[in-house]
């Protein structure tokens, strides 16, 4: 089977920063993957390189075997991405915001699956409000619902939790879990490591542009007895 | 077609939200230009033989056309690249032709959109007669298109909003301004009339003002033809940076 994502050598500099350092990895179709690592690791940049924001210095990335750069339109048909930072258009409504991200990506009339990513992200009784005038919690979800809109195979959570409340993170895996059980391959990032435990079946712990650690969470935590995630996470880091 | 489409409408709708900021307000300014150097200038300023406001009709519809054009496309992408939301554009699969014909098309439209409103309420001023409305047309159209794309180079460009206002007050206002607007250039002392021969918006105005009476300071077939090199030198350039995504994608 084709990998959902196939990172082949990547290497990214800014300046004399290696950000990504000849790293490679795949993930399996159906995967729900964690990419773990502390701030700089260099997780944020092999995302935009894996979304096209950022261009390789060298090395591939593939998504279901389409080449990110040469391939770029199928690659992102694709994909779906849920960026880090809390970024919105002010000028719309959140209708309005997912019926024009649906368009981008070639779709027309696509309300019956936006009200159901409203409803799961629940979003409903903001489907007219302008996004200025939602809270923090409440952006973050509608840019989860962008990243739906085109039903992607692979969805990339870049620390999608990140300042929002336990209710909506409770709402927000359950909505992926859903998802990851039909079929979506799911890549998460996140500093809530307890949450990375309780969702990735494989984690790949990374520290400055390089890969330290890449196994299924069972046998990250086995080779670590009595150990939770956050033990295992400082005791690879420190090597 | 349907993410062109897409992007097209939400940039039209973008400014329309906003029409009272985006086309109301320049479709005033253009009037009060008009009654003020209209109401001191006509009794003693003849053009080519025209009454002076009837002269500067055309020449306030065409500048109104090219900086609300450039305000557009600048504006929009400024914007999403200051506050971040130009990852929804980059992210999905639209090819970078698209990108840049949907930015360009809603700046032309904004800018003819406060065209046609400046020549709405200046009519009332002045018996004006169009001669030639294909030339009318050409010239707005192509106009437009070109400061659309220009104002898509200086929001991919420029990096903050001061920047911006530094391109549109010393180089578009300036370039509008000594273009032929308020007079013909052959009332310039020979030096400067020269120079306005190297200012691309001149010919602009020239042309779109042949439209009108059809008389003008150079022939409109040569005014075509600058404008069109010029559109397509900068629209070379506009997609050549967005195929790089230069200072869109790291």
């Amino acid at each position: 089977m084709i990998p959902a994502v196939s990172i082949v050598d990547v290497v990214k500099t800014f300046g004399s920063l290696r950000a990504l350092d000849g790293l490679s990895l795949d993930i399996q179709q159906g995967e729900f993957f964690g990419l773990l690592g502390p701030n700089g690791a260099g997780k944020t940049t092999l995302i935009s390189a894996l979304a096209g924001l950022a261009r390789l210095d060298s090395g591939c990335i593939r998504v279901l075997g389409h080449d990110v750069v040469r391939d770029f339109r199928q690659a992102r048909r694709l994909l779906g991405v849920v960026p880090q930072e809390l970024v919105f258009d002010p000028f719309f409504s959140v209708r309005e915001t997912l019926r024009i991200q649906s368009g981008y990506f070639g779709i027309r009339r696509n309300d019956d699956w936006i009200d159901e990513i409203l409803h799961h992200l629940d979003l409903t009784s903001k489907a007219d409000a302008n996004m200025r005038r939602l809270s923090g919690g409440m952006k973050r979800r509608v840019l989860v619902a962008q990243a739906l809109v085109h039903k992607p195979p692979v969805i990339v959570l870049d620390e999608p939790t990140a300042g929002v409340d336990v209710e909506l993170r409770q709402g927000l895996w359950q909505f992926v879990r859903r998802l990851n059980g039909e079929g979506h391959t799911i890549i998460l990032t996140t500093h809530y490591l307890e949450e990375a435990e309780a969702l990735c079946n494989r984690i790949a712990l990374m520290k400055q542009g390089q890969l330290l650690a890449l196994d299924s969470t069972v046998n990250l935590m086995a080779a670590h007895p009595g150990a939770s995630l956050e033990e295992v996470f400082l005791r690879t880091m420190q090597r | 077609m349907i993410g062109f489409w897409t992007l097209f409408y939400k940039e039209v709708l973008r400014f329309w939200k906003v029409a009272f900021q985006t086309v109301a307000a320049p479709v005033l300014t253009a009037m009060l230009y008009l009654m003020i150097f209209g109401h001191v200038l006509e009794d003693h300023v003849r053009v080519h033989g025209i009454g002076y406001t009837s002269f500067l009709i055309p020449g306030l519809v065409m500048m109104q056309v090219l900086q609300n054009a450039f305000a557009n496309s600048s504006s929009s992408l400024i914007q999403a690249k200051i506050t971040g939301s130009i990852v929804f554009v980059l992210l999905p699969p639209l090819p970078y032709s698209s990108f840049f014909i949907a930015y360009v098309l809603a700046a032309m439209l904004r800018g003819i959109m406060v065209g046609v409103g400046v020549l709405l309420v200046t009519v009332w001023f002045v018996d004006l007669q169009v001669v030639a409305p294909g030339w009318v047309l050409l010239f707005a159209v192509l106009s437009g298109a070109l400061f659309g794309a220009l104002g898509m180079i200086a929001g991919i460009w420029v990096e903050k909003f001061d920047q911006l206002a530094a391109f549109q007050n010393f180089l578009i206002m300036p370039l509008t301004m000594l273009s032929g607007v308020f007079y013909s250039i052959y009332t310039l002392p020979t030096f400067w009339q020269r120079l306005s021969h190297y200012n691309p918006v001149f010919y602009m105005i020239d042309g779109f003002r042949y439209g009108f009476f059809g008389v003008s300071d150079v022939s409109p077939v040569h005014s075509l033809a600058v404008v069109a090199s010029c559109f397509a030198l900068t629209s070379l350039l506009t997609l050549a940076l967005l195929k790089r995504g230069w200072k869109l994608r790291t």
